[in-house]
């Protein structure tokens, strides 16, 4: 610019110092936050997972013991692992379908759309809740709403479902499967953004509405599905709450409900193993970061991307 | 080759009625162009033949056969969409293919029809690509050969060159006309550009907000409008309309007042002395002394005086006032050497003048 020149470099330096100043400056909160808040407490847990830190003396370095027995030595990991695999791959794709199915229903123009919107979403804002979990606990106890409603239609009289170690699991899926309302909203989104003259063409084509389910809108959701799936996968790897609460913070019956962030917890906060339980949380960012490399890795034969 | 035929037609949404009573019989084989404003129907009652829009009332017959509640796919047609709408994420010939494996086709007949659809077009070298990787152009084929494929009786195109560029437009339009040579089939095309619909159809309709304002051939049509708006709206640059009024009404001729002058026109008219009428030149007939032109023979509409002056080469449109400032439009053949400020005295042949009623209709034949 013609006015850059009339002023020397220094001032033009200064000038440009004091914009990028500005930039840091807006920028602070967040970095304060990344590096406060993110950043240095995974290199401090990254550190404390190679000692065998207490939370009460001072950590001695162990190397890579707690790894080591993690993968040799823990029975309580690989029932945690089981649990939490066993959720993994109940709630991700029922979840994913339920919220697909709603959404698909729901796109179908209908009246008053918007509240039953709003009534689908109203689980996933409240679902993660302290409350909703001890509100399930009441629902799927011995006698609890779900036996007594059976009792009254069925005449059947139910287990409590959250006690018994070979249902206890599904109460908690059923739980995450609630909580489809997120999911169901960007699918909403996905399920709009597909034109409608792509339908047009197939009906004049002769596509019934369920071909023009699996042939047009399926494959033009793709995109939408892996998204969904990929953040529901990673939330189900890094479910806690309902576990906790349901179970009392034990992962009980028997360990059916040992979410492997209820057992990482328990080792921390119970038995005061917080090198130990450093190194578990580092080896389930490994799982998960496994699984989502994957699902990238997958994308390219099944995801159409448009552009 | 299939006729059609349109039988008192109608179409509302809610109380907005779109399409107000359309009768039109469509030959086999006929080329006919929809032709009209933004919002005046056309590409709704092209859905309606589709079948992707429910009729309201009247009857729609494809061979003889009534169609109101027949599926699209049941009605023996194929339609290329303005957007071409080809599935984004099928090859080209998945895209072709997909009507006839919908239809249960044996594979090999598919194969045959894809292959043969994809020569006619020159496409055969993109059967392997995704729509994406291809050009507007080659998009608009691919579409076009998804409708081929399907051999239908009745072939609808909606607006299908309007994402184009223009030489492709141009290019597709002749191409367009060739297929329609070489196959035969019933078309109809919905345009709003007047020199597609010119350029391509046996018979042009003319729609305006649901009715149909005249049909005929594309000369009958710019020969013969039989309503202003039909007029203004076919013709490019567009017919000037000039008020004037009725001096003298005689059993075989009328004398009528144009700025402040007189032009007599041989027809009669059904109007007394002092009645408003619309005089409609068409700047293409309109003859300028002065301008190289040639010595005006016809009726004179007074001095021109020039404007603006646009210069395309083939043609001179010049831009201006007459002496009581009405506007006109004048088109001269070839490079003229005229410029705003000029003033030419412009005339008419008087067969080429256009009389226009207060009810906007024509007057005479």
């Amino acid at each position: 610019m013609a006015s850059m020149g009339d002023t020397s470099p220094d001032v033009g330096r200064f000038a440009r110092l004091q914009d990028q100043l500005a930039g840091y400056g807006f920028l602070a909160p967040w970095l304060i936050g990344f590096f406060v808040l993110t950043l240095g407490p995974a290199v401090a847990s990254f550190y404390l997972s190679l000692t065998d830190y207490s939370g009460l003396n001072a950590p001695h370095w162990v190397g890579a013991e707690n790894y080591l027995r993690i993968a040799t030595d823990d029975d309580r990991f690989w029932t945690a692992m089981n649990v939490t695999f066993t959720f993994v791959l109940l709630s991700v794709p029922l979840k994913l379908l339920f919220a697909l199915g709603v959404a698909v229903a729901l796109n179908k123009g209908l009246k008053g759309l918007s509240l039953f919107r709003a009534i689908f979403y109203l689980p996933s804002l409240v679902g993660g809740s302290v409350a909703i979990a001890v509100l399930w606990r009441q629902v799927f106890s011995g006698d609890g709403l779900l036996n007594q409603a059976l009792n009254m239609l069925f005449g059947y009289e139910g287990p409590s479902w959250i006690s018994n170690p070979s249902t206890s699991i599904y109460t908690l899926v059923l739980l995450a499967v609630w909580q489809f309302g997120s999911s169901m909203i960007i699918f909403l989104a996905g399920l709009r953004q597909i034109p409608k003259d792509m339908y047009e063409a197939a009906s004049l084509d002769g596509a019934s509405p369920a071909r023009q389910f699996f042939k047009i809108t399926l494959p033009l959701l793709t995109p939408v599905i892996f998204f969904n799936a990929v953040i529901i996968t990673i939330d189900a790897f890094k479910a806690f709450t309902s576990a906790f609460i349901i179970s009392d913070g034990t992962g009980g019956p028997i360990d059916s409900t040992l979410f492997y962030t209820l057992y990482l917890y328990q080792e921390a906060f119970t038995n005061f193993r917080f090198g130990y339980a450093s190194a578990l949380a580092w080896v389930l960012v490994v799982i998960i970061a496994f699984f989502t490399a994957m699902s990238f890795l997958s994308a390219r034969y099944w995801v159409h991307y448009d552009d | 080759m299939t006729s059609l035929a349109l039988k008192k037609v109608t179409k509302s949404f809610g109380a907005v009625d779109v399409i107000r009573g359309v009768d039109l019989d469509i030959a086999a084989g006929e080329f006919v162009v929809f032709v009209g404003p933004s919002g005046c129907g056309k590409s709704t009652l092209l859905r309606m033949i589709a079948g992707l829009e429910p009729i309201t009332s009247g009857d729609l017959a494809v061979g003889g056969a009534r169609m109101n509640e027949v599926a699209a796919a049941r009605r023996g047609v194929a339609m290329v969409f303005q957007s071409y709408a080809l599935y984004p994420h099928m090859n080209v010939y998945k895209n072709m293919s997909f009507g006839l494996e919908t239809a249960k086709m044996p594979k090999p007949e598919i194969d045959t029809r894809v292959r043969k659809a994809a020569d006619i077009l020159q496409i055969t070298h993109l059967l392997d690509r995704k729509p994406k990787q291809l050009s507007g152009g080659q998009r608009q084929r691919v579409a076009i050969g998804r409708a081929i494929v399907r051999d239908p009786k009745i072939f609808l195109f909606d607006e299908p060159l309007s994402n184009l560029d223009a030489e492709l437009r141009v290019q597709t339009r002749v191409e367009i006309a060739k297929l329609h040579a070489d196959i035969g089939a019933t078309m109809i095309y919905v345009t709003h550009d007047q020199v597609e619909a010119m350029t391509l159809a046996d018979r042009i309709v003319v729609l305006r907000a649901g009715v149909i304002e005249q049909h005929g051939s594309p000369l009958d049509i710019y020969n013969k409008p039989v309503n202003r708006f039909v007029a203004g709206f076919i013709g490019s640059p567009k017919m000037n309309f000039l008020s004037v009024a009725v001096a003298a009404s005689q059993d075989d001729s009328v004398v009528l007042n144009l700025a402040g002058k007189q032009l007599t026109l041989p027809q009669p008219v059904p109007v007394g002395q002092g009645a408003p009428l619309t005089l409609g030149v068409r700047p293409e007939h309109i003859v300028a002394e002065g301008a190289g032109g040639v010595s005006p023979d016809g009726v004179s509409l007074g001095t021109f005086t020039v404007m603006h002056v646009e210069r395309l080469g083939g043609q001179t449109i010049a831009y201006g006032n007459l002496d009581d400032r009405q506007t006109l439009t004048v088109a001269l053949d070839g490079q003229r050497s005229i410029a705003a400020g000029d003033k030419l005295s412009v005339s008419i042949p008087a067969e080429r003048c256009h009389l226009f009623g207060e009810d906007e209709r024509r007057i005479g034949g």
